[in-house]
């Protein structure tokens, strides 16, 4: 009997979607082979292109937030319209842009990383993008069907959070809140499975001699985040279960008047929601570990720390999801226990910038637009902690809560973090997609606008906190003194908006007519540059052996290979 | 070593912001004395419109300064050590040029020792921090209230509050009235949090950080402001379409007025017999189905502000607009118009019903 994972992956590899009677190149066939495909690297791409196209949307919402409160007492929109904008807003940009855009990310890296032909399930993986796709396109769909029989708001307007018991049927009686629900259910579905998948694939499918100390980290943080994913994703679609139970057939889970507690669902909500963070921002910090150390010549400094770190912050991100509840009366106990469970997260945390700051040390750092963009990471993501130790001060977290030094905070970590370590990742493994590089001069105007953007827009809002203006709220009165900081942020979001339009038309001039990248143009170190870009469908004519971390380095060192000293 | 270290660090503080306090409060006084006024002080009408957490006027707020005080600090350090080293780092190691790409720099894999020496500081920080958090929050949530402490229900509906007075059998919407509290003779309130539907937030960032008003259950928190003046805030939990303009008024009186306003509320309302038929009108239309004013007959509903004393209010709406007749006007002949999507409907009223009921309801001082 032959072995079952070779079968596996003559499956995956073989597999060629190309049914017979369509010439190569025509559009049905490119729309055919784009829907069937269950190769890693294109589902890759489709990832990633529903990741922006949900970016965009998200941004525009963004964009119609920042108009409604640049200035007080506005009447662009309505409370009702306001509230379904900062849900879908939310929404969108977590579950479906940053959530896809990891998943993009790690489906086209990880398996070229470890030297394998494919993910361990092929199809599977295909199934994974369709259901959290489906759920992002049924979300929207909200706005066509929402209204239901009640005529009530088109999208759901309970807030990204879903704050129980809004979101029960005496408060929210359209269909609006059951198009969140079952969205972000099915979605939730799509990414459980495809959690399973890449764990799987990096547990089972690693290159000759690549053993889990010689992972490259990008891919190390990826199997931390899917060991995330799989353990906080149920309770997500446990809560929406329960929702749903109690929207359509008279569960009380969290309806108050019927016994049932609202808290409930907040701890429901934040056991996924803060592990949710850690989820996204992991991926992140993979990138940085890649693109600090090639662009540093150097390789990571400490990886066993790095490791050991990410580690670390997977297991304590499970135990501090009450932070986001300080002010709902806890009892002192609790709220000094998640007070301290959100300082620790801290120590591996600065771990890791530690390293990030010891890797550049002593290097010859190469300032690419990769490199700038995670300069800018650094930064902000220090700032980014720093306020979030701010907020884990419970007592401080009492006056800061809810306002928009949260929305500030936050956005660090996303926008700041996420999306600039995305950024990176793009101008770092672009060539390796494509086979061509993103052009450098537009690139280096992208990041000086939107880093100007970003700073304009969420700096003046951790002021905004402290001049005590609360978060989600639709206008507000003259005299407060929130006028010109609000105004400010709103220019900010238009400046990112141009940054983001930037990228785009370089993205899509660069992959027509950019300087052809060969394999390995920066010079980097592990397997996914061994391969010829963009890579065959197969990844590598022969999987290829290593014996260290960089395998590339020992490569075109010979007389000094890594294996030596590792 | 610790509390010593903390309590220095709030009396620093208190050298700067309380000086001037004092020495205001000291003025006012002294002004007080001169102007040897018969008859109670009026109600102080300054507007705190602009609620710094960092200009605290009460006890809670200023303990929960005095501890941000200390984080922002510790977080402002750690930020220009570690910016400073990453700028370092960058411009001193930066690639200049092609000369740089003859040899790569030396290959470093790490330092246990260095990795030990920036390990242990952040693990010290914490501590530190977990000590002073731990020792707030006892503060704050352990307090003791003396046996002069006011206490008031507010129980949150949607884009409203109810303020109830138990002790003194007061009940009024959106506008709390707490007594003025000093250094000396501390009468600290504490607020009942409930809500009747919904999770609404409760905000006023000079007197104390928010607490939420959960349904089913009952939260408190405490105030003890030291300066008089009308303090606003906002409901911070989104509760609706008009989450927004659910907003807060506290209004410290000084201990006399404060007196003084309780025992208005506590009368019963004005039955002026010019407005007779605007009182008809407000139960014809059903006005009382929701709303209680004391002793008519047919208004004691309690889903909608109460309007006993209704005129002696600055605000309508919960802060929306300002009650004057103009206002009112527009609020009883279509809420809509000024808080589109509260939970008050058009009542289809004609202008003669309008003008009656805008009539009788400005009587209710």
């Amino acid at each position: 009997m032959a072995d079952p994972t070779s079968t596996l992956r003559e499956i995956g590899t073989e597999l060629k979607p190309a049914p017979p009677g369509h010439e190569h190149g025509s559009l049905t066939a490119w729309i055919q082979d784009l829907v069937f495909t269950v190769d890693h690297k294109k589902l890759g791409f489709l990832y990633i292109g529903a990741a922006w196209l949900f970016f965009v949307l998200g941004g525009i919402m963004a964009l119609l937030i920042r108009t409604q409160i640049a200035v007080p007492n506005n009447h662009l929109l309505d409370g009702e319209t306001f509230n379904g904008t900062i849900t879908m807003h939310g929404t969108t940009m977590i579950f479906f842009f940053a959530m896809m855009m990891v998943f993009g990310l790690i489906n086209f890296i990880v398996p070229l990383q470890i030297g394998a032909r494919d993910m361990a399930f092929p199809r599977l993986n295909a199934f994974s993008f369709w259901a959290t796709f489906f759920g992002g396109v049924f979300l929207f769909l909200s706005y066509i069907f929402g209204p239901g029989l009640y005529g009530m708001g088109a999208a759901p307007d309970a807030s990204w959070f879903a704050l129980a018991p809004l979101t029960s049927r005496a408060f929210s009686p359209g269909n609006n809140i059951d198009f969140w629900s079952l969205g972000l259910l099915v979605s939730g579905v799509g990414s459980i499975t495809g959690g399973v998948n890449v764990m799987v694939t990096i547990f089972c499918y690693r290159t000759k001699g690549m053993t889990l100390y010689r992972m490259p980290l990008f891919t190390w943080l990826s199997l931390v985040t899917m060991f995330l994913i799989i353990m906080f994703m149920p309770p997500l679609s446990a809560a929406q279960i329960m929702l749903v139970l109690e929207r359509f057939f008279g569960a009380k889970f969290f309806e108050a008047q019927a016994g049932g507690s609202p808290v409930l669902w907040q701890h429901f909500f934040w056991i996924f929601g803060h592990p949710e963070v850690y989820i996204l921002v992991l991926p992140a910090f993979g990138v940085i570990s890649e693109v600090v150390p090639v662009f540093s010549r150097k390789p990571i400094f400490g990886y066993p720390m790095m490791v050991a770190a990410t580690v670390m912050i997977g297991f304590i991100s499970a135990g501090v999801w009450a932070h986001h509840m300080f002010t709902i009366g806890m009892d002192s106990f609790s709220v000094t226990f998640f007070a301290f469970a959100t300082f620790v997260i801290a120590i591996p945390t600065g771990i890791k910038i530690f390293n990030w700051l010891g890797t550049m040390y002593g290097g010859k750092i190469r300032l690419e637009v990769p490199m700038l963009f995670c300069i800018a990471f650094l930064f902000q993501f220090l700032i980014a902690g720093l306020t979030g130790i701010m907020l884990g001060c419970a007592p401080f977290d009492w006056q800061l809560n809810d306002s928009y030094f949260v929305i500030a905070h936050f956005h660090y970590v996303i926008v700041g973090g996420i999306v600039f370590a995305v950024f990176s990742g793009f101008y770092y493994w672009f060539p390796k997609a494509t086979g061509r590089m993103l052009d450098k001069r537009l690139g280096t105007w992208h990041f000086w606008v939107f880093t100007l953007g970003f700073h304009l827009t969420f700096d003046p809002q951790h002021f905004l906190g402290f001049l005590g203006m609360p978060r989600r709220i639709y206008t507000y009165q003259e005299g407060r003194g929130w006028e010109f900081l609000n105004m400010l942020s709103t220019i900010g979001a238009f400046l990112q908006a141009v940054g983001a339009i930037l990228f785009i038309v370089n993205m899509i001039s660069s992959a027509r007519k950019g300087k052809i990248a060969g394999d390995d143009p920066w010079d980097a170190w592990t397997l996914e540059w061994m391969t010829s870009s963009p890579p065959p469908e197969y990844n590598f004519e022969q999987l290829p052996e290593v014996r260290s971390r960089r395998p590339l380095w020992d490569l075109k060192h010979p007389e000094d290979p890594d294996w030596k000293f590792e | 070593m610790l509390n010593h270290l903390y309590s220095r660090y709030s009396l620093a503080t208190r050298g700067s912001g309380r000086g001037w306090l004092l020495a205001g409060f000291t003025v006012a006084t002294f002004v007080g004395f001169l102007s040897l006024a018969p008859v109670a002080r009026a109600q102080d009408s300054t507007i705190r419109a602009i609620q710094n957490i960092f200009d605290p006027l009460s006890a809670p707020a200023e303990t929960l300064y005095n501890v941000s005080l200390l984080v922002m600090a510790v977080c402002g350090v750690i930020f220009l050590i570690v910016g400073g080293l990453l700028t370092y780092a960058i411009i001193r190691y930066r690639h200049r040029g092609p000369e740089d790409d003859q040899e790569e720099p030396p290959q470093v894999y790490g330092s246990a020792a260095i990795e030990l020496a920036w390990t242990v500081p952040p693990i010290l920080i914490v501590v530190m921090l977990v000590l002073v958090t731990a020792r707030t929050i006892g503060e704050i949530q352990h307090h003791q209230m003396p046996a002069a402490a006011e206490e008031i229900r507010i129980i949150g509906h949607r884009f409203w509050w109810e303020v109830r007075y138990p002790k003194h059998d007061v009940v009024t919407a959106n506008e709390i009235h707490v007594p003025l509290s000093s250094r000396t003779n501390r009468v600290p309130t504490e607020m009942i949090l409930e809500s009747a539907d919904v999770i609404h937030g409760f905000w006023v960032p000079q007197l104390n950080g928010k607490t939420m008003l959960v349904p089913n259950y009952r939260n408190t928190m405490w105030i003890e402001p030291y300066a008089t003046g009308i303090y606003l805030g906002n409901c911070t939990v989104l509760c609706g379409p008009q989450h927004a303009n659910m907003l807060i008024r506290v209004i410290v009186d000084k201990p006399d007025v404060y007196q003084k306003w309780l025992e208005s509320q506590k009368q019963p309302p004005v039955s002026d017999p010019q407005t007779v038929e605007g009182q008809k009108q407000f139960i014809a239309n059903s006005c009382g189905t929701c709303h209680t004013i004391d002793g008519v007959r047919g208004a004691n509903g309690v889903f909608a502000p109460d309007l006993t004393h209704f005129a002696s209010r600055t605000t309508l709406g919960s802060g929306v607009a300002p009650n004057d007749e103009q206002n009112l006007r527009i609020w009883v002949q279509d809420p809509q118009r000024l808080k589109q999507g509260c939970l008050m409907p058009d009542m289809q009223l004609s202008d003669n019903q309008v003008d009656a009921i805008v009539a009788y309801l400005r009587t209710l001082k």
